[in-house]
C-alpha cells in the first residue's frame, strides 16, 4: 500500500513545516525583543537602526540590544541542543546540561577564570577554563556510566553529586572573596544577559555553532541509540566513538551557551521535551526544532525580565527558574503516555 | 555461508563460550537452546560482531566479520535482540524504517519507504504504522522488531528469543514468518530460544549448548532425546513424534520424588 509511505511522507512534511514555522516565530520574537526596552525606539526607528545611520537609537541597537539578543539566541539554542544530545546519547529523558552537572563545572571553570584573574582575562581564558571542567565531569559521568553499567537514574545521581560539589566550590569562593569578586560570582548565578560584547559573542558562537552541524549529521545514530546498544551497532553505528565525541561536542556547545552569560536553567531539559511532543524523536528535525525553540524560549524570558519590572531587569536566570517550573510540573501532570 | 570455528569468549574472568563451532547453509534454521546462562545471547553477540571473541573466527560467506566496515556487516547479518526502543515515543514504521540505516545516507529513498511499507503489510502491521511503539502489545511490538531485521534484507538472520514474551498464536506467526522468509527468501537464521517443542518442529539444525559448550548438535530427532535433555536441563521428559518432529512433554525436575501436586497439598498442612 503507497498509502503507509505517502502516509509517512505527509508526516515528514509536517515536520518541515513546523520547523519552518519556528524560525519564522524565532524571528517574531527577536524583533519585538529589539524593540522593547526603557528607551522607547520604535518599530520604525530599529528597523532604520538595523539597517544604518547613526545617533542615539542606532547606538541603542547594535551596542546594547543586538548583542543581547544574539547571545539570548545563541544561549537557548545551544542549551537546547546539549540538552537534545545529551538525552539521545545517555538514552535518558532526564539528562540536560544542569541535571548531568556539567553547566555547572562549566559554570565554575568560568568563574574561576574571571576570579583568578583579576580583570586581566579575556574571553578566550574564561571559555577556554569553562570548556575544561565541562569536560572534567562529562568524562566523569561516562566513566561512572561504563563502569557500573549505570541506570540513568545512577547518572543523574551522579550529574547532581557533581553539580553540588561546584555549587560548593563556587560558595567556598565567595566566602574567601572580596566584595567585587562575590558580586560578580552571585551575578553570574542569576545568568544575565547583560554583559556581553561582541567579542564573547564570537567565542561562544563559534563554540555552538561549530560542533551543530556535526552533531546534526550524526541523528540517524541517535535515533538508532534509542533501540539499544547492540542493536545500534548491528545496524553498523559505532557506538562507542559517537558517545565520546557526541557527550565532547555538547559539552563545549554547553560551555559555549553559559560561560559568559552565567546559570540559565531548564532550557537545555524542557526544549527537547517540548519539540518531542510536537515533532517526535527523529533527530533530523529534533535537533533543529529544539534549537529553536530553545532561543524563542530564553529571548521570551528575556523579554519577560525587561518589561515585568521595567526599568530593572530581572536575571534570566531567575525569570527562566520560574517559567520552568511550572511548565514542567505542567508537562508531568499532562503525559497521556507512559515515557518522555 | 556462515561459519564458526573454534569460538571462545569470556567476560571479565569468566568463560563463558568455550570451543564452539558450526556451518550454517543459506535457507538453513538453526535453533540454539541450552538452560539459562549457558551462553546462548553471548554466542548470538559474537556472531553479530558485537562482542569480540578471545580465540575463534566468525566467517560470513568467507569474510571475517570482524575485519568488515560495520555497515557492510550490517548488510550481511541481522540482529534482533530482545527488547525495543523505549522511552522516547518512535512511530512503528520510523523503528522498522531504523532497520534501512546501512543503506540511508540522509534521506530515506522512495525504495527504502517501499521496504518498510511493504513488509508491514506482509506483516498484517499496516494498520499500526504510525501509532507510537510503545503503545503496542508484546506480540506486536516482536513483530515489529522483527520486520526491522527483515528490512535490513541480509542473507543472515540471529534472533535471541523471538518468541519470548508471546502468546500461542503471535508465537506460531512469528516461527512461521521466520521459516518462510528462509524457504522462499534464501535467508539463514539462527535462532536462540527457550521453547525446545517450538525449535524442534522449526529448525532444520539444532545446537545444544551446556555451561558455554557444545554439548550436541544435529538435527532434531538426534538432539531432543531423553537422556540429552535430562543431562542439560535436568528434566525428565517423554519424547513422542508427531508430524515428523520430536514432541516433548516434560514430566518432572530431576531428584524430585514426589509428585508436584501432592507436593503442594503437603506445603499447605
Amino acid at each position: 500500500m503507497e498509502d503507509i509511505s505517502k502516509q509517512f511522507k505527509g508526516l515528514t512534511r509536517r515536520k518541515l513545516t513546523f520547523l519552518v514555522l519556528l524560525v519564522a516565530g524565532l524571528f517574531c520574537v527577536a524583533f519585538v525583543a529589539l524593540t522593547l526596552g526603557p528607551a522607547s525606539v520604535g518599530f520604525k526607528g530599529s528597523f532604520e537602526a538595523l539597517l544604518g545611520g547613526s545617533g542615539t537609537a542606532h547606538a541603542i541597537i547594535w551596542k546594547l540590544r543586538l548583542p543581547r539578543m544574539v547571545m539570548a539566541i545563541l544561549a537557548g539554542s545551544g542549551l537546547a541542543l546539549a540538552g537534545t544530545v545529551f538525552q539521545a546519547i545517555l538514552r535518558n529523558p532526564l539528562a540536560s546540561p544542569y541535571t548531568l552537572g556539567i553547566a555547572s563545572s562549566a559554570g565554575f571553570g568560568a568563574v574561576t577564570a574571571i576570579v583568578f584573574s583579576a580583570g586581566f582575562c579575556s574571553e578566550y581564558h574564561i571559555a577556554g577554563s569553562a570548556f575544561i571542567f565541562a569536560l572534567i565531569s562529562s568524562f566523569f559521568i561516562l566513566g561512572i556510566a561504563k563502569l557500573k553499567s549505570a541506570t540513568p537514574e545512577t547518572m543523574i545521581l551522579a550529574g547532581i553529586a557533581i553539580m553540588f560539589f561546584f555549587s560548593s566550590l563556587s560558595s567556598l569562593f565567595q566566602y574567601m572573596g572580596t566584595m567585587e569578586e562575590v558580586q560578580e560570582i552571585v551575578f553570574w548565578f542569576f545568568g544575565s544577559l547583560s554583559k556581553v560584547g561582541w567579542g564573547e559573542i564570537s567565542m561562544a558562537g563559534a563554540m555552538i555553532l561549530l560542533p551543530a552541524p556535526i552533531l546534526l549529521k550524526w541523528s540517524w545514530d541517535f535515533n538508532l541509540l534509542a533501540g539499544g546498544d547492540d542493536s545500534a551497532k548491528a545496524l553498523g553505528v559505532n557506538v562507542e566513538s559517537i558517545r565520546r565525541y557526541g557527550i565532547v561536542l555538547a559539552s563545549l556547545v554547553t560551555a559555549g551557551a553559559i560561560c559568559f552569560t552565567g546559570v540559565i536553567g531548564f532550557v537545555g531539559l524542557v526544549s527537547p521535551h517540548i519539540t518531542r511532543m510536537v515533532i517526535g524523536s527523529d533527530h533530523r528535525f529534533l535537533l533543529p526544532s529544539s534549537m529553536l525553540i530553545g532561543a524563542i524560549l530564553v529571548l521570551s524570558a528575556d523579554i519577560v525580565g525587561r518589561t515585568l519590572w521595567a526599568p530593572q531587569v530581572i536575571p534570566i536566570g531567575i525569570v527562566t527558574s520560574f517559567i520552568g517550573v511550572p511548565f514542567f510540573l505542567y508537562l508531568l501532570m499532562k503525559r497521556q503516555r507512559d515515557y518522555w | 555461508m556462515l561459519r564458526i570455528k573454534g569460538l571462545f569468549f569470556s567476560y571479565k574472568k569468566t568463560e563463558v563460550l568455550a570451543d564452539i563451532g558450526l556451518k550454517l547453509r543459506k535457507g538453513e534454521v538453526l535453533g540454539i537452546v541450552g538452560p539459562n546462562g549457558a551462553g546462548k545471547t553471548t554466542l548470538l553477540r559474537c556472531i553479530a560482531g558485537i562482542s569480540k571473541p578471545e580465540k575463534g573466527s566468525v566467517l560470513i560467506d568467507d569474510r571475517d566479520v570482524f575485519g568488515m566496515r560495520r555497515t557492510d556487516l550490517a548488510k550481511r547479518i541481522g540482529y534482533v535482540p530482545q527488547t525495543g526502543p523505549s522511552k522516547f515515543p518512535v512511530t512503528v514504521f520510523e523503528t522498522v524504517l531504523m532497520g534501512r540505516r546501512p543503506y540511508i545516507s540522509w534521506r530515506p529513498s522512495e525504495n527504502d519507504l517501499k521496504v518498510v511499507a511493504d513488509l508491514l503489510r506482509s506483516m498484517d502491521l499496516a494498520d499500526m504504522a504510525l501509532r507510537y511503539f510503545d503503545q503496542l502489545s508484546g506480540g506486536q511490538k516482536q513483530k515489529v522488531l522483527l520486520a526491522k531485521a527483515f528490512a535490513q534484507e541480509t542473507d543472515c538472520l540471529l534472533l535471541d528469543e523471538p518468541t519470548g514474551n508471546l502468546d500461542l498464536r503471535h508465537q506460531m506467526e512469528v516461527m512461521e514468518m521466520i521459516s518462510t522468509m528462509a524457504k522462499e527468501k534464501g535467508i539463514a537464521a539462527i535462532l536462540a530460544m527457550h521453547d525446545l517443542n517450538l525449535t524442534s518442529r522449526f529448525a532444520d539444525t539444532i545446537l545444544m549448548l551446556n555451561n558455554g559448550r557444545t554439548f550436541c548438535i544435529g538435527a532434531p530427532d538426534q538432539v531432543m532425546t531423553r537422556e540429552n535433555i535430562t543431562s542439560v536441563y535436568g528434566v525428565e521428559t517423554e519424547i513422542n513424534t508427531s508430524n515428523g518432529y520430536p514432541y516433548i512433554l516434560p514430566i518432572r525436575p530431576v531428584g524430585q520424588t514426589v509428585d508436584s501436586g501432592q507436593r503442594a497439598v503437603d506445603s499447605k498442612k
